[in-house]
């Protein structure tokens, strides 16, 4: 299948992209790695009269420290963050995330923010910026946002960007003393999950809980925040039989998807095991990091 | 609608082409540059059949546009071959059956080709996420594994 006709720009600045985006408006679609977006015009699923280029803006891409923080510039390509020792070490639950997103040529051109814009419920990266509690820079004609995870993504295909703004860096502060784990079941690897999970766990001198978050995807709109996981694990030693406990408290009438291909009643069979799999994951390389 | 003028290099070879910007790269490789081992499957990006190497990585070559190869090396199974017989990895895929139909070949030895450029001893499960986003309806994968396998044996018993 061939997409329909479309005029083609390859800015070669944000300002130059942010000005032809609003040239164009809603005839205008932006394209970042097009791992997504050119499936999407070959289906003919969109039929935008034009498309941007943002491939050719160096300044969007690339990882930096910057103080407590890390920078992440949206064009970064999956592969590279995969592969990026910065973030092995200070932000391992994206490392984890990435390496369940598609395959290895898949996420030699896909990139950070593509993935976050498209905001695809079954996609990993938003599961971990949320869990990261990250924030969004938005670059638009009238200047620069920034705003939570929590408010950027907003549903299906879904995010707070406004026509004319384009996600042009993710901030994240640095996390080097914690576990993390992230566990997905999907039919085939690299393919979209039925659900997954994504865990954080900070270890006290004790071995007990000092910080946790677990969050759910793929099972609705936006992943879920499971807040009685976390709140029942801070100050206990973890252990397996606790988790095990721990996971019975995912608020399981939350999840909403339910297809003929996977049904809700199995989703939430499943969310609670991967739940699990991955605050053991985390505890695992949360102990890992005391010794 | 207008068409764009692309200059890259193919197969270490200077060439221009004139694309209209919706046009894949794989298929500008295929009908502007008549090099049609690159396969198209289902245009999409789910089938991996049309992988090739650009700029050292492997990508999809139905979900980059050719607009947007301008500059770009890039690297087919033409000339991951070659110019008479066959490649190493081709051989052992002929040897192990790695292909019936040989639809999914191009795409696997332009995965193939990428891992042991970068890597010329990989194990099995570096073999198998190498492999992984190419569909092969034949074989069942197998011999596709066990010809990989042979490489790396051949690579590690040549460089102890």
């Amino acid at each position: 299948m061939k997409p329909a006709p479309f005029e083609y720009f390859a800015p070669t600045s944000l300002e130059e992209a942010l000005s032809l985006l609003q040239e164009h408006g809603s005839d205008a679609r932006v394209i970042a790695g097009g791992q997504s977006l050119v499936p999407m015009l070959a289906l003919r699923l969109a039929r935008p009269e034009v498309i941007i280029d943002l491939n050719r803006i160096p300044a969007l891409a690339g990882i930096s420290e910057d103080g407590a923080t890390l920078r992440i510039g949206a064009m970064t390509r999956q592969a590279k963050a995969l592969a990026s020792p910065l973030v092995a070490r200070m932000l391992p639950l994206l490392r984890h995330g990435l390496e369940n997103v598609g395959h290895p040529p898949t996420r030699a051109r896909g990139t950070i923010g593509g993935s976050l814009s498209h905001a695809d419920p079954a996609a990993e990266t938003p599961t971990v910026m949320l869990a990261y509690r990250a924030r969004m820079v938005i670059g638009g004609s009238n200047g620069e946002r920034v705003v939570d995870a929590e408010e950027f993504m907003l549903g299906t295909f879904e995010t707070c960007l406004e026509e004319g703004e384009i996600l042009r860096e993710i901030v994240i502060d640095k996390q080097e003393d914690e576990g993390t784990g992230f566990v997905e079941l999907a039919r085939r690897r690299g393919d979209f999950a039925m659900a997954s999970a994504a865990a954080r766990i900070r270890l006290d001198a004790d071995g007990r809980c000092a910080d946790a978050h677990l969050w759910i995807g793929a099972v609705a709109p936006v992943p879920l925040r499971c807040e009685a996981v976390a709140e029942a694990l801070i100050g206990e030693v973890p252990t397996e039989e606790k988790l095990r406990e721990a996971v019975r408290l995912i608020d399981l009438e939350r999840f909403e998807f339910d297809n003929p291909e996977v049904s809700l009643g199995y989703r939430q069979h499943i969310a609670p095991t991967l739940a699990r799999r991955a605050l053991m994951q985390a505890v695992s390389r949360a102990g890992e990091m005391r010794k | 609608m207008k068409k764009h003028e692309v200059e890259l290099t193919v197969n270490g070879r200077r060439v221009s082409m004139q694309v209209e910007p919706r046009q894949s790269l794989a298929d500008a490789l295929r009908g502007e540059l008549g090099l049609t081992g690159t396969h198209l499957g289902c245009e999409h990006g789910v089938c991996g059949a049309c992988t090739i190497v650009v700029d050292g990585d492997p990508v999809r070559g139905c979900l980059m546009l050719a607009v947007q190869a301008q500059g770009a090396n890039v690297v087919t199974v033409e000339g991951a071959s070659p110019a008479v017989g066959l490649s190493e990895i081709q051989a052992a895929l002929r040897e192990f059956h790695g292909l019936q139909c040989g639809f999914c070949t191009p795409g696997m030895v332009m995965v193939l080709h990428h891992l042991f450029t970068e890597n010329p001893q990989p194990t099995e499960a570096e073999i198998r996420e190498a492999i992984s986003g190419q569909l092969c309806r034949c074989t069942g994968y197998q011999g596709i594994m066990n010809a990989a396998k042979a490489v790396a044996e051949r690579h590690s018993s040549n460089h102890p």
